[in-house]
């Protein structure tokens, strides 16, 4: 008989299995040994050092609830509002944010007929920018009145143009900035709403933030906010005051009804599908309701019909199962 | 099949009888999914999560298609693809889209659902070991699937988790990077990687169909099992596929796709990332980059590992221990070494079972959420854990373990109601 050598594999299956399982066993022994390390390692240094605390983390307040007429499973658009809030964006927000997934002819979502979305998008009146074309007879670069088509023109022509513009920052495109950000609407709202003198500024604790981060004052070119993610963004406030634009309904253009309107304005930039969506999604809970009962009566009746076969369903929580065993129990005079 | 009294498929109609000689078609669905097929009598509700995976897999492959009509893979259009043309012109395109996106949750709920199922009951147990393992590799399947399904509208997540995935490659010494720039076709994605993965992401969900075939026959070999984990003896312990689990499966799916229809309709946002609607920008990264949420408890997994143990650098660790945690389900028929398959008759294993179940949902927790030190601390002990679970504790307790008597056949288990009734009505 040749000696065993000590890489070959045990020769029987029970032996086999007990090798695997003890090379596995290793494997899992080594695994949670890297991680234990990792923990202890982790742990020493938070101990030793703990991380300091940020203004950022400290300072930064969540978003406003704000309720719009859209919220919930039954939510429609008030189309009075989104008109508003279309207004803001036109006369505001428009100097710098493009909003280019938006079709002119989407705003008969809005409630305009089609002569109405013409002349928004090509009246020159409310739209100033014109969209890049071409000279039907020179083939030369030219510009032409925007049609219902078009999407709505950005203010700068490319990325470079909008950062030159602006101090090197980037206005963000508008058009799923309710999708985009945490907080939806509410945060839009709130960060509009939400610029503040940085000078004794407090958190809801009541600390004051330049006692607490004296570092963290707001670099030039910048404007605090709190509701901004790093407490300093580079949009100054644009709604500035009540009045700034005015509203054909005779609503009263407070800033705080402006920041509201067009922040409705932008749920239905990102969504436009919602009010559909809300409707469809009605009929289809139903049709599936009633199709969950009539199929649950379906089952309940071949699985209880006498032609199958004798010994029932099982399982302890089956109701008869339960009647029976509550019956005994009251019998034997068993609680529970 | 499986059963000698298994109902032979008896074509009635000519036509019928005319195709079954030469195509035996109906044949093989009467005997897979129709009364030919018996099945145990007593599966509960958690058996109906198989079937179920199968519709969601159905309704990715059918909504993904129509999507791939409007979409294009390219760096420049993937996003207003999505989130111009099919979001807002393409007739019924937000419907399709949301449904597709809420559909891989789903398929991913009732696929761990079905997975611990199998965990609990012992389903990875022989003769069903091939079952198990092929389930695994369709999981694997829907991983990549997914992971490359995300990348498609080229959002901020989309891209930066691109970048972090295929990362993982470069954890790997000397071949690594190499690998890496090689599946991205760059040393980042852009153009080359968007359409690469596009078209597996179009390839895979069928080799998964291929897979699932394998899986179902595989299975109907010994047959379904049951949560009793005893084997079928008789008739008596069976009833036909059609019509009463066709029945139970139907009403069953409705309501599971009432659930689905509520989110989708509702809030089919809920499960995703704002920062994927921001579209990919390669010179700004989201400031937690975080996968979709059936990804959390591998990702918590992956960043648990921060030591380098011997000549293995903390990444490398994370890499293998996340590769690790997957791969080793593959040797759980042979590293649960108890004969008793149903954890009802199993003490000691159904409390290490649920343990189990919270050590993942607290991974999955650890793995969403943005870095905290006690989170990382509790995430580094779930993640030791699991591996304990799995390799040490699991052969430990089914060798030590005294189960339960079982009962001796399915029909008793059935009756056990009426018995346990019978002795307290004589003595009362």
């Amino acid at each position: 008989m040749p000696a065993k050598r000590l890489w070959q594999l045990p020769a029987k299956g029970a032996d086999q299995k007990m090798f695997l399982r003890a090379i596995l066993g290793f494997i899992g022994f080594i695994f949670a040994l890297a991680l234990i390390l990792s923990l202890g390692s982790g742990l020493k240094t938070y101990f030793q050092n703990p991380p300091a605390p940020l203004a950022a983390e400290e300072f930064h307040k969540e978003p406003k609830p704000l309720h719009l007429s859209s919220d919930g499973p039954f939510g429609k658009f008030d189309k009075a509002q989104l008109q508003r809030g279309l207004q803001v964006y036109t006369e505001v927000c428009s100097a710098c944010h493009s909003l280019k997934l938006v079709s002119f002819r989407d705003l008969k979502d809005l409630g305009y007929n089609d002569a109405e979305v013409k002349a928004f998008a090509g009246s020159g009146k409310q739209w100033k920018i014109e969209v890049p074309s071409i000279n039907p007879e020179t083939g030369e670069a030219a510009t032409r009145k925007a049609l219902p088509s078009d999407t709505f023109p950005a203010p700068f022509a490319n990325e470079t143009a909008a950062r030159a513009a602006n101090n090197n920052a980037l206005p963000p495109d508008l058009s799923l900035i309710t999708k985009s950000r945490e907080g939806g609407a509410a945060y839009v709202y709130s960060l509009l709403t939400g610029w503040a003198n940085q000078q004794g500024y407090r958190n809801e604790k009541g600390e004051e933030l330049l006692k607490k981060f004296p570092d963290a004052k707001t670099p030039p070119g910048l404007h605090f906010n709190p509701y901004f993610a790093n407490l300093n963004i580079a949009m100054p406030p644009p709604l500035t005051t009540d009045g700034q634009v005015t509203y054909a309904d005779g609503t009263k253009p407070t800033v705080d009804q402006m920041a509201k309107d067009v922040s409705a304005f932008l749920v239905w930039t990102a969504q436009p599908d919602l009010e559909r969506r809300h409707a469809a999604g009605l009929a289809v809970a139903l049709f599936l309701l009633i199709a969950t009962i009539l199929a649950y009566l379906a089952k309940q009746q071949i699985w209880h019909s006498d032609e199958r076969p004798a010994v029932r369903e099982t399982g302890v929580l089956d109701p008869e199962n339960q009647a029976k065993t509550s019956r005994a129990k009251a019998k034997a005079k068993i609680a529970g | 099949m499986s059963f000698s009294w298994a109902k032979p498929y008896e074509p009635k109609h000519p036509l019928a009888r005319w195709l079954d000689e030469r195509l035996p078609l109906p044949r093989l669905v009467y005997g897979a999914i129709g009364g030919g097929y018996p099945v145990p009598r007593n599966l509960n509700y958690f058996w109906n999560f198989g079937v179920l995976a199968g519709i969601f897999l159905t309704i990715q492959i059918v909504t993904g298609i129509v999507l791939a009509m409007h979409y294009y893979a390219t760096a420049d259009g993937a996003f207003n693809s999505v989130n111009q043309l099919i979001m807002r012109d393409v007739n019924a395109g937000w419907l399709l889209r949301y449904a597709h996106m809420n559909g891989a949750s789903f398929f991913f709920i009732v696929t761990y659902i079905h997975i611990f199922r199998g965990l609990y009951y012992g389903s990875y147990k022989a003769p069903r070991e091939l079952v198990w393992m092929l389930g695994l590799v369709i999981y694997l399947l829907m991983m990549a699937t997914a992971f490359m399904g995300y990348v498609l509208p080229w959002g901020q997540m989309s891209y930066w988790g691109a970048q972090v995935i295929t990362g993982f490659f470069s954890a790997f010494p000397v071949i690594g990077e190499p690998i890496r720039v090689w599946l991205l076709g760059g040393y980042a994605p852009d153009q080359a990687a968007l359409t690469r993965f596009f078209s597996l992401h179009y390839l895979l969900p069928f080799v998964i169909a291929g897979v699932v075939i394998l899986h179902i026959w595989s299975l109907h070999i010994p047959g379904s099992g049951n949560p009793t984990g005893v084997d079928v003896k008789d008739e008596k312990d069976t009833l036909p596929f059609h019509p009463y689990y066709t029945a139970k499966d139907g009403w069953f799916a409705a309501g599971f796709l009432l659930v689905y229809a509520l989110v989708t309709f509702y809030v089919p946002n809920y499960l995703g990332h704002p920062d994927n609607y921001i579209p990919a920008n390669a010179l700004a990264t989201p400031a937690h980059i975080v996968p979709e949420w059936y990804f959390w408890p591998f990702y918590a997994i992956l960043r648990s590992c921060t030591f380098n143990l011997f000549w293995i650098d903390a990444k490398l660790w994370g890499v293998l221990a996340m590769f690790g945690s997957i791969l080793l389900l593959f040797f759980l028929p042979w590293l649960d070494k108890s004969p008793v398959r149903s954890g009802n008759y199993r003490p000691m294993f159904k409390r290490f079972f649920w343990l189990l179940v919270i050590d993942v949902i607290i991974l999955g927790y650890v793995g969403g959420a943005p870095i905290v030190w006690w989170r990382t601390a509790l995430g580094q002990i779930a993640a030791a854990y699991y591996f304990l679970h799995f390799l040490v504790i699991l052969p430990l307790v089914s060798a030590f373990e005294t189960t339960d008597p079982l009962p001796n056949s399915i029909s008793e288990s059935v009756l056990s109601g009426d018995a346990r009734e019978a002795p307290v009505a004589v003595a009362g």
